[in-house]
């Protein structure tokens, strides 16, 4: 039973957004199976990055359709980051997902001649609707596209309209960083990818698109969790328990 | 009355829109609870349609006497039924309503009254509200009818339990939220604790039925359950799978606990009357 113990939240007390994981993988693993057999699909496609997200899709996917039916690719551009390519074969193999390797220099190189002035911001978006494109394709006949961007992205705006922010179904996309990370390790996936820092690998290194410099790491204050934390006191809790300030309904 | 009464719950998930789909589903669920030995089978709310029904509204809609419910009133003719469907009033107005099906008729509806239009919910939208909470004879004992939003208003159980039921019917699509860490899913910790307080402080049963499914992104959680007069959980489902749930309905246990915990016996309805009719202007002292 639910308790009535006022919380105060101090910041960076990052309590309050622990997440139940099992449940969360139940619940994501059900919704998955569920939507994709009412579209009538029995198939994904994923854009496996090396990253912590698409990591975590890519593992809810093989625990929902196993994975045979889970199509992951890794599409680097000539200066993507080489451990990308690690990282993306190391998920891939630790899920006993075949991963597909198609390289997107020539088909950007070739676009990108024609329009010289274009900066490393429009080259990043190119290459992330170019990546999208590619993974449409190969969803033809019978899968669908899952969505690897989870809730701080989109609620900041971080992402590609058409590019990694388009897909059929996303199930990460109401998890904040921080709670993706803590799915990551209940789904075991490798601790180099769980403990990386956040990348678009769009130019090399951290620094992301747009110039956005966002520290996500665990421990440390997110720009929606810092706002979040200014309300004074919240309840229900229990003890040892902080609880989201959700409005539980039926 | 003499003897336990057996229901069952059809924790199931409706198809969206699909009217007949669905149909077909509730004839496949009454067979199972017949089968069961059950006597009464309690579905969801909305279960003949689905819950985000939108702008379809209009189009799932029926009068209680529709022919489209005609195979619902004839399964009922050796297991009665709880089914959800919408209903298009004589005045044209559509209801999110529960019918009870009894011998083969349709014998009690109840339109929700409560519709949630805050946060993920869009009731209020499509739907006219039910301005009644009535009773009705169920063959486990007196009985009312709160559908999902209608059980989280205190008003509702202790109305049903003034007027004299003896269990309360909540069918519900409750979408499941709230993963903190550490304990149930949030949604299940509150509608545990409300069944469980409804069921122990008005000393009557309260019948949980809850879908399981996904709807637009949406999951509802199931966790269908049965709470005895002594606030006992004598019957719950798993979470976000269909189940068959069976209970068994004892109307001694709930004169025994009646008599042991007399709250219903001294509840003093004329003063809460009065005070509310003092609050609302409604007294004669007031028009004084």
């Amino acid at each position: 039973m639910t308790g009535s113990r006022a919380v105060v939240l101090r910041p960076g007390d990052l309590a309050p957004l622990r997440i139940d994981e099992a449940l969360v993988r139940r619940m994501l693993v059900s919704f998955l199976r569920d939507e994709t057999a009412k579209a009538g699909m029995g198939r994904v496609v994923i854009g496996l990055s090396g990253g912590v997200d698409s990591a975590v899709v890519a593992a809810l996917a093989a625990l929902a359709f196993g994975s045979d039916r889970v199509t992951a690719l890794f599409t680097p551009y000539r200066t993507s980051a080489p451990a990308s390519r690690v990282d993306a074969r190391l998920v891939a193999g630790a899920y006993g997902i075949a991963l597909e390797e198609i390289d997107i220099t020539p088909q950007i190189d070739a676009y990108m001649q024609r329009v010289p002035e274009a900066d490393r911001v429009r080259i990043g978006n190119k290459m992330a609707r170019e990546r999208k494109s590619i993974e449409y394709d190969r969803s033809w006949p019978d899968a669908l596209v899952l969505g690897t961007s989870n809730k701080t992205e989109l609620l900041l705006g971080y992402g590609t309209q058409f590019g990694d922010l388009a897909s059929a179904l996303n199930p990460i996309g109401d998890l904040y960083k921080t709670q993706v990370r803590e799915l990551a390790t209940e789904l075991g996936v490798p601790a180099q990818v769980v403990a990386k820092a956040p990348s678009a690998d769009l130019w090399g290194g951290p620094d992301r698109r747009g110039g956005a410099r966002l520290r996500l790491r665990r421990g440390r204050p997110h720009p929606v969790r810092a706002r979040r934390s200014a309300a004074p006191a919240r309840g229900p809790g229990r003890p040892g328990v902080r609880r989201r300030a959700h409005r539980p309904h039926p | 009355m003499t003897g336990t009464v057996r229901i069952a719950i059809a924790q199931c998930a409706p198809a969206l829109g699909a009217f007949g789909r669905n149909l077909e589903m509730h004839e496949r669920w009454i067979a199972r609870a017949r089968e069961a030995d059950a006597r009464l089978v309690v579905f969801p709310e909305l279960s003949l349609t689905g819950y985000y029904v939108k702008d379809l509204a209009g189009e799932l809609a029926c009068a209680a006497e529709d022919p489209r419910l005609a195979r619902i009133a004839a399964a009922s003719r050796d297991i009665d039924v709880i089914a959800g469907f919408i209903e298009r009033a004589p005045d044209a107005r559509l209801h999110i309503a529960s019918g009870y099906w009894s011998g083969g008729s349709l014998r009690h509806v109840h339109r929700k009254v409560y519709l949630p239009t805050y946060g993920i919910f869009d009731d209020g939208r499509y739907f006219g509200a039910g301005e009644r909470f009535a009773t009705f004879e169920s063959v486990a004992g007196p009985a009312g009818i709160a559908i999902c939003e209608d059980l989280w208003h205190l008003s509702v159980p202790y109305l049903y339990s003034a007027a004299g039921a003896t269990i309360i019917f909540a069918p519900s699509d409750s979408p499941g939220r709230g993963v903190a860490e550490g304990g149930d899913l949030g949604t299940a910790d509150s509608c545990r604790l409300m069944d469980r307080f409804y069921a122990q402080y008005l000393t009557l049963y309260i019948v949980f039925a809850n879908r399981v499914g996904h709807e637009d992104g949406i999951g509802f959680w199931g966790g269908s359950e049965v709470v005895a007069p002594d606030g006992s959980v004598i019957a719950r489902a798993a979470e976000f799978e269909e189940e068959l749930l069976l209970a068994e309905i004892d109307p001694a246990l709930t004169a025994r606990e009646r008599e042991r915990n007399p709250l219903i016996r001294d509840e003093r309805e004329d003063l809460v009357l009065r005070h509310l009719a003092d609050r609302l202007g409604l007294s004669p002292r007031a028009e004084r």
